[in-house]
């Protein structure tokens, strides 16, 4: 590859300098969006997959650097494509290659104008995700940082005539800010004072801090990645902001967004910070088991279907924190094997995200189409309406829920037996700790099935709860081909997850030093450690399944018959029941609430007997809200009522202010 | 000799295969009997389930109007899930080729398959029974699955395997002793078996009172083959259970593949077992009353909490 002297980076360098002139050609061309919904999404598309294979290239490769001549006078931009960025880059690649051939059918609704303002933000968010994983120094990143975040705040607020939307983008905007100020603070912090020139990674890299330092520059990135990761209690933007974007850039945020956080934890942690501290692996695998529980558990409740996504990222985003803790505290205790193991299960986690939740969010994005209502409530029985969507939904779905033989069923897999191996660290209390977090794994597992089938069951399944929902059209073939290419992709990352795992083991070497040599051995078993201790072959087990059911149809049909008649449904006897009596998606969420109620705000009207016009209304809040937030958003509101006694918009008073400082002034120096 | 080992142990595999799924309605007929005498009534014979289930195949199927082909299709998954995971956990042999494509995690994995398909198609027709059925049943399971897979854990935290034959070996060809982390595991498991199968005190398999039933409000709307095979495939799942309880925490008397003489004795064994589970089984519903949907989750509860202290006391104790 280098005799043509063409190295990853430099592809990777024309496809985003591609993907801005697209961008900006979709600005020129607002008077036609025929134009950019048929040509432009699919170049991009096109973009994405060569992203994605530029990045299977570099995953092999030596890292490139490239300094560009832009920048601060002292400090050019630093670009570097390592196995850790090309791993992320195959992710982003490959996840929005899905997204952008969906949207090229999805915005086409959409008038010009705003269309074209979307093409921009859209493709200067993809740039600002690609440059965030190439950036090399603190500067480069902070500007791709901000790009995305800006990109992506324009894009929540892209319906900003609803006022829950501006609402929505701000809270965001803001908490996304704090979270950068972290991130820089944690730059300044493993910079060390050196000088300007010290805020390249290599410099960082090169620095020997303390353990005080070290540690106060971990805590301080994982403050600023797990804002914009939406680790609990840092969480409170995500389910408000996800849903707010339209389908295709919500899918983005959870699919891939998310992800540059991961990516920013392990590039500091692994990567930045020479050394690491035991404890650091707890407090990131508490805060991972104490985010997917509440992720999940908030799911199970939700009654807006993209909400109900946005809650279960953040349990994913738990998973995937639990997998860096693991990490962590495998990597410091020289457990080397263990440490690929659980980053391994880490980074497959990300992958298998990053696919079925974008899956999962442009579907909800084609029922919005088809039938303008987020609400699960006001849908249902839409499989007859959209059989492509429904069956694409249902493998997103079966992934999501952790069922084999899909990809979500391998990572959770890998996570469980990191678990199952770490008995034998010197440190007891961790050892003590380690069972009481796999059964914490388990359990948001199994609620995530829950969630799950509650999502699928009442939207697509039963019967249609509103009259409209007779006429909902299916996805068109440009949705339809975005849906696919994921699907197949979940599927594909379930079957050959020792093909997947070999990649990975790559990132692994490059990250912490040490892989999973052995599952390598055998192409069609995936065995971690070695066959004797565990396996795993999805390619036999669906064969089997498969194998075993068809024997069964045929048996059933040879050697009975297959007689089939169609009839209404028993109705118990009372023959007046309607769609409406089905259960909902809150019922759904009834025994969920129940159980965990101390964690929910709930506030229910129940009507009495006596009502003339009965009304039942309930709702779950999220009680971190009124205990963290609040207090800080009154407290601020005080501070500048206060602050306004002095502002009256009156030009005298002002001068009055200005006589008085230097009088003032005059008298004390 | 390579290849003659792997051919045995394919037939043995497909032995296996055969073997549960002809004998489970018999296990079902067994608990049956067994209650019948508990009740003093005669009961209908052990028989009874063939007898069922060849009446359910010969009948015309009828389902609803709006029923979608994941209705149709969904019976065929579970008798598959079902019949592929009876027949992976070693029973009289140990080495069954196919459970290295599946270790016990999977073996989890495949049972939740069956139960989220199960609760997709139960909602399908939009009738109050079923999404109500489907709502519970995931409701016991979310609490169940974890307190399934914290007892495999301990079962392989002390076997160092998360592989089936492995765990079983490990347990079963060591000289006899009492792990006090697997009592706690094996006490977890017997609430899971009967929360999972469908049985008092977490449901009631004859019951059809719409304020107590789980599993028999999701199959309501099945009729016919798509009933037999369901029923079927509830019996293999009890059969499963009953053989992981068997492999887990009473594994003396399995045989390594290829011992052809100690396999009679093998197969004697595991008769016996059965029949003391089954009546067990029986003995302890008889005794016991249903709990309130609301209590469900405390029971399992219960079981999730006693498997988390079993690999725990393994921590502690290493045993």
């Amino acid at each position: 590859m280098d005799a043509v002297g063409i190295l990853p980076l430099d592809v990777i360098g024309w496809l985003v300098q591609f993907w801005i002139a697209l961008g900006t050609a979709g600005l020129a061309l607002q008077r036609a969006p025929r134009l950019i919904n048929r040509v432009i999404f699919p170049l991009s598309a096109l973009t994405s997959l060569l992203l994605a294979l530029a990045g299977l290239w570099a995953l092999a490769a030596a890292p490139n650097i490239l300094v560009l001549p832009l920048g601060l006078p002292d400090l050019p931009f630093h670009l570097r494509l390592d196995p850790l960025s090309a791993f992320f880059l195959i992710l982003l690649g490959g996840a929005s290659l899905g997204v952008s051939l969906y949207s090229a059918g999805y915005f086409k609704a959409m008038a010009g104008g705003t269309l074209g303002l979307v093409c921009l933000e859209y493709h200067l968010f993809l740039v600002g995700m690609t440059l965030v994983l190439l950036a090399d120094d603190a500067y480069m990143f902070m500007v791709a940082w901000e790009t995305m975040a800006l990109s992506s705040y324009f894009l929540v607020t892209t319906d900003h005539n609803i006022p829950e939307i501006r609402k929505a983008g701000y809270l965001y905007l803001l908490i996304a800010h704090v979270g950068a100020i972290a991130i820089l603070l944690s730059f300044g912090v493993m910079q060390g004072g050196n000088g300007i020139a010290a805020y390249t990674f290599d410099a960082m890299r090169a620095a020997h801090l303390t353990s005080f330092w070290s540690s106060v520059a971990f805590l301080l990135a994982l403050f600023g990645f797990g804002a914009k990761a939406g680790v609990v209690p840092l969480h409170v933007w995500l389910p408000e902001a996800h849903p707010a974007a339209p389908s295709p850039v919500s899918a983005l945020m959870s699919g891939v967004m998310l992800k540059t956080a991961i990516y920013g934890i392990l590039r500091v942690t692994f990567d930045l910070l020479g050394t690491q501290l035991w404890w650091w692996g707890v407090l990131a695998l508490a805060l991972g088991l104490i985010t997917a529980v509440f992720g999940v558990m908030f799911a199970a409740v939700q009654g807006d279907m993209k909400r109900l996504l946005a809650y279960s990222s953040i349990e994913n985003i738990g998973l995937l924190l639990v997998g860096i803790g693991l990490t962590i505290i495998f990597h410091v205790y020289g457990k080397d094997a263990l440490a690929a193991l659980a980053l391994t299960a880490t980074l497959y986690h990300s992958l298998n995200h990053a696919f079925f939740k974008s899956l999962l969010f442009i579907g909800t994005g084609a029922i919005l189409h088809a039938t303008g209502e987020r609400n699960m409530g006001r849908l249902g029985g839409l499989i007859h309406h959209m059989p492509w969507a429904a069956v694409l939904m249902l493998v997103g779905v079966l992934a999501i829920a952790g069922l084999p033989p899909l990809n979500g069923f391998v990572s959770e897999w890998l996570l469980l037996q990191a678990f199952l191996l770490s008995p034998g660290l010197p440190n007891s209390y961790i050892n003590m700790l380690v069972p009481v977090a796999a059964a914490v794994i388990a359990l948001a597992a199994a609620l995530a099935a829950y969630v799950m089938v509650k999502f699928y069951g009442v939207i697509f399944l039963g019967q249609p709860r509103e009259k409209a929902l007779e006429h909902a059209h299916d996805a068109d073939l440009w949705e339809r081909s975005g849906m696919i290419w994921l699907a197949l992709a979940c599927v594909a990352l379930g079957l050959a997850p020792v093909f997947v795992v070999q990649q990975i083991d790559l990132v692994s070497h490059a990250l912490i030093g040490s892989g999973l040599g052995n599952a390598a051995t055998n192409w069609v078993f995936l065995a971690p450690v070695d066959t004797e201790r565990a396996s795993y072959s999805p390619l036999y087990f669906l064969l089997a399944v498969l194998g075993v059911m068809l024997l069964t149809t045929i048996l059933v049909r040879r050697l009975y018959h297959g007689r089939l008649r169609r009839s209404a449904a028993w109705d118990c006897g009372f023959p007046a029941q309607t769609a409406r009596m089905q259960d909902t998606a809150e019922g759904f969420g009834q025994p969920i609430r129940r159980i965990f109620e101390p964690f929910f705000k709930i506030e229910r009207e129940v009507p009495s007997p006596f009502d003339t016009h009965p009304r039942y209304h309930g709702q779950t809040e999220d009680r971190l809200w009124y205990i963290l937030y609040l207090p800080v958003k009154l407290l601020t509101e005080k501070l500048s009522s206060l602050a306004s006694l002095l502002q009256h918009g009156r030009i005298h008073l002002y001068l009055a202010y200005t006589f008085v400082t230097l009088i003032v002034l005059l008298v004390f120096v | 000799m390579e290849y003659l080992n792997l051919i045995l142990a394919i037939l043995f595999q497909l032995a296996q295969l055969l073997l549960v799924v002809l004998l489970a309605p018999l296990l079902t007929g067994w608990v049956n009997q067994c209650q019948a005498w508990l009740q003093n009534r005669s009961g209908a014979g052990v028989l009874q389930p063939y007898r069922v289930l060849r009446k359910l195949f010969q009948k015309d199927a009828v389902i609803a109007y709006n029923a979608s082909p994941l209705f149709r299709v969904t019976p065929y998954i579970v008798f598959g899930c079902m019949w592929l995971a009876a027949a992976i956990i070693p029973i009289i042999a140990v080495d069954l080729p196919f459970s290295q494509a599946a270790d016990v995690i999977a073996l989890v994995g495949v049972f939740a398959v069956a139960r989220v398909f199960l609760a997709l198609a139960a909602m399908d027709i939009g009738t109050a029974f079923g999404s109500l059925g489907a709502r519970r049943e995931m409701l016991v399971s979310f609490l169940a699955e974890p307190a399934l897979l914290m007892v495999f854990f301990t079962a392989s935290m002390i076997s160092h395997s998360t592989q089936m034959p492995r765990i079983v070996d490990a347990l079963a060809h060591h000289q006899f002793m009492l792990y006090p982390s697997l009592a706690f595991a094996a006490l977890a498991f017997v609430i899971v078996l009967l929360a999972e199968n469908a049985r008092i005190p977490v449901d009631n398999p004859t019951t059809h009172l719409e304020l107590t039933m789980i599993h028999e409000a999701m199959i309501l709307e099945y009729s016919a083959r798509h009933l037999a095979l369901i029923e079927w495939a509830s019996s293999l799942k009890l059969f499963a259970y009953i053989s992981i309880g068997i492999a887990l925490f009473l594994p003396h008397g399995i045989v390594a593949v290829g011992n052809w003489a100690g396999l009679p004795l093998a197969i004697a064994f595991l008769l016996l077992k059965m029949l003391a589970a089954g009546a067990g089984l029986a003995v302890f519903e008889a005794i016991s009353a249903k709990l309130r949907i609301f209590r469900a989750p405390e029971f399992l509860g219960t079981a999730f909490l006693l498997a988390v202290l079993g690999l725990l006391i393994h921590f502690l104790l290493g045993a």
